[in-house]
């Protein structure tokens, strides 16, 4: 199956759950403002590019894949809505120390 | 006017959706298991790799798959997840139309209305892809003008595949596949088929209508529309409430039944939560059935008509435990038990009232059930039950309610 050999080292990433800081907009949209990374550092998120329904194939787990662009740098930011909590994530590669 | 109809089937379900949720197993063979200690320790599902490079089949025993597969990842079965996803798929599904009508957790017919022919193809790959992307797992699709049909198209190739059969070319697709390929055609009428040297679609294709209808009834005349392509049954509006066609509950029981008197209480606990369930949602049932595997894992079922329509947990038992008692003759422990209710109607519906008073009974029993009811909810579901519950409450520990039936209701029932 090739979805299979997509996802082969998919040991070298973890999924990062953090602390989002979110705009509910007047138009119903809710977009992501600022990540907040496990050492308590902040970033702003410059721009979000697109979002869409998605699987993440590094970690697992599927839910709103927000593309936002951080420090120029391009990152995917997953709102995992499950029935019993909703939380955001971040696929990192393990050992990684900031977003 | 032709019908476009998708059917569409989650390849190893569970455990796609597994695999899907931790890709670092996707790889391996992969078990999505029961509750051992429950004493339901068999595959529910497992991957593709697990079925092909290993031969282990749902049903098996965790042992058994042991055995051919020692390596073998063993997940435990996560219910509410997997009815996420399938919520999930629907959703993905209406977008393309109102017509979605769900045939257990994983399979959905899709009907799409005012296309020009061969637009089916293209959706359904759409789909294909979208199901992948958006949920990370794979899917069969079979594109008909049936529904019989979209189903055998969704068998026909796996995983993450379509396949179209078209009122040109389902002679040469589907006639060739053995008979139990079709829908509703089980072991029993297999053999039945075989006997007369049916073996083949194309052969009950074939045979004369009226021959199969003496052979197997209506079900007969049935089996012949459906392999001529000749299904014409709808695809129901997604949230249609005619979907609920049937209410039931099943439980593997922590220990075998081996007497009448421990079948009593596993088909209490078992009615009540029927019951229960058919009091939420409004509805009587007239046809209750009991389907039974016993330590051998040899499965039957049986039903019969109840006088009136109900949902009273007694008369359900009632009725349950005297059809048990009809059709087992105890020639073995049994393993599992459970009863299902059809043939619904509305709770409201008008009845006949009789001149020896057992419709005033009979409102006196529901009213008694409406308070149990209110009373579990308002101070949990250990407040108040049967005294025969307490005498053994090993078996009675069984929670049907959290133990819910996938087997999709009867599809013939309407």
């Amino acid at each position: 199956m090739q979805y299979v050999k997509e996802r082969k080292d998919s040991n070298r990433y973890k999924k990062q759950y953090v602390n989002v800081f979110v705009k509910y907009g007047s138009d119903g949209y809710i977009t992501p403002m600022s990540i907040e990374w496990i050492d308590g550092s902040r970033y702003i998120i410059d721009r979000v590019v697109d979002v869409r329904r998605a699987a993440s194939l590094k970690c697992g787990g599927t839910g709103l894949r927000y593309t936002v662009k951080i420090q120029g740098k391009q990152r995917m930011l997953f709102f995992e809505d499950m029935p019993e909590r909703q939380r955001w994530f971040l696929e990192t590669e393990t050992g990684c120390t900031g977003v | 006017m032709e019908r476009t109809i998708l059917h569409v089937d989650a390849n190893s379900f569970f455990a796609s959706v597994e695999c899907s949720l931790n890709p670092s197993i996707a790889n391996k063979p992969v078990a999505v298991v029961g509750d051992v200690e429950k004493r339901r320790g068999i595959v529910l599902t497992a991957n593709y790799v697990a079925k092909l490079g290993y031969g282990i089949k749902t049903g098996e025993a965790i042992w058994q798959a042991e055995q051919k597969c020692p390596e073998l990842v063993k997940v435990r079965s996560n219910m509410h997840m997997y009815l996420h996803y399938s919520r999930l798929m629907r959703e993905i599904l209406s977008d393309y139309s109102d017509y979605v009508e769900p045939f257990g957790c994983d399979e959905n017919w899709v009907e799409l209305k005012g296309l020009l022919r061969g637009a089916g193809m293209e959706i359904a790959e759409k789909i294909r892809a979208r199901m992948k992307a958006e949920l990370g797992i794979t899917v069969s699709i079979g594109v008909s003008f049936n529904k019989v049909f979209a189903k055998l198209g969704s068998d026909m190739k796996k995983p993450d595949a379509v396949t179209e059969i078209t009122p040109e070319n389902f002679k040469d697709k589907i006639w060739g596949l053995n008979a139990e390929a079709l829908l509703y055609v089980g072991r029993k009428t297999k053999a039945k088929l075989n006997k007369r040297s049916i073996y083949t679609i194309g052969d009950l294709a074939n045979t004369d209508k009226k021959l199969l209808c003496s052979w197997l009834g209506v079900n007969g005349a049935m089996l012949w529309d459906y392999a001529n392509g000749l299904d014409a049954s709808p695809v129901m509006p997604y949230g249609d409430p005619r979907v609920i066609k049937s209410i039931g509950n099943s439980t593997t029981c922590p220990r075998d039944l081996r007497n009448n008197t421990e079948v009593k209480t596993v088909l209490m606990v078992i009615a009540e939560s029927v019951a229960e369930r058919m009091r939420d949602h409004h509805v009587k049932g007239r046809e209750i059935s009991v389907a039974i595997r016993d330590n051998k894992l040899n499965w039957s079922s049986h039903q019969c008509r109840a006088e009136r329509p109900t949902n009273i947990s007694g008369e359900i038992y009632e009725y349950a435990f005297e059809l048990f008692k009809e059709s087992y003759t105890w020639e073995r422990p049994i393993r599992s038990i459970g009863i299902c209710v059809g043939k619904l109607c509305s709770e409201v519906c008008a009845e006949q009232l009789d001149l020896l008073g057992i419709a005033d009974k009979r409102i006196k029993l529901e009213a008694i059930d409406r308070a149990a009811d209110s009373l579990k909810r308002r101070f949990g579901r250990k407040v108040i039950g049967r005294a025969r519950l307490l005498e053994d409450t090993q078996l009675s520990g069984v929670d049907p309610k959290m133990d819910h039936r996938l087997t999709p209701a009867g599809y013939m029932a309407r």
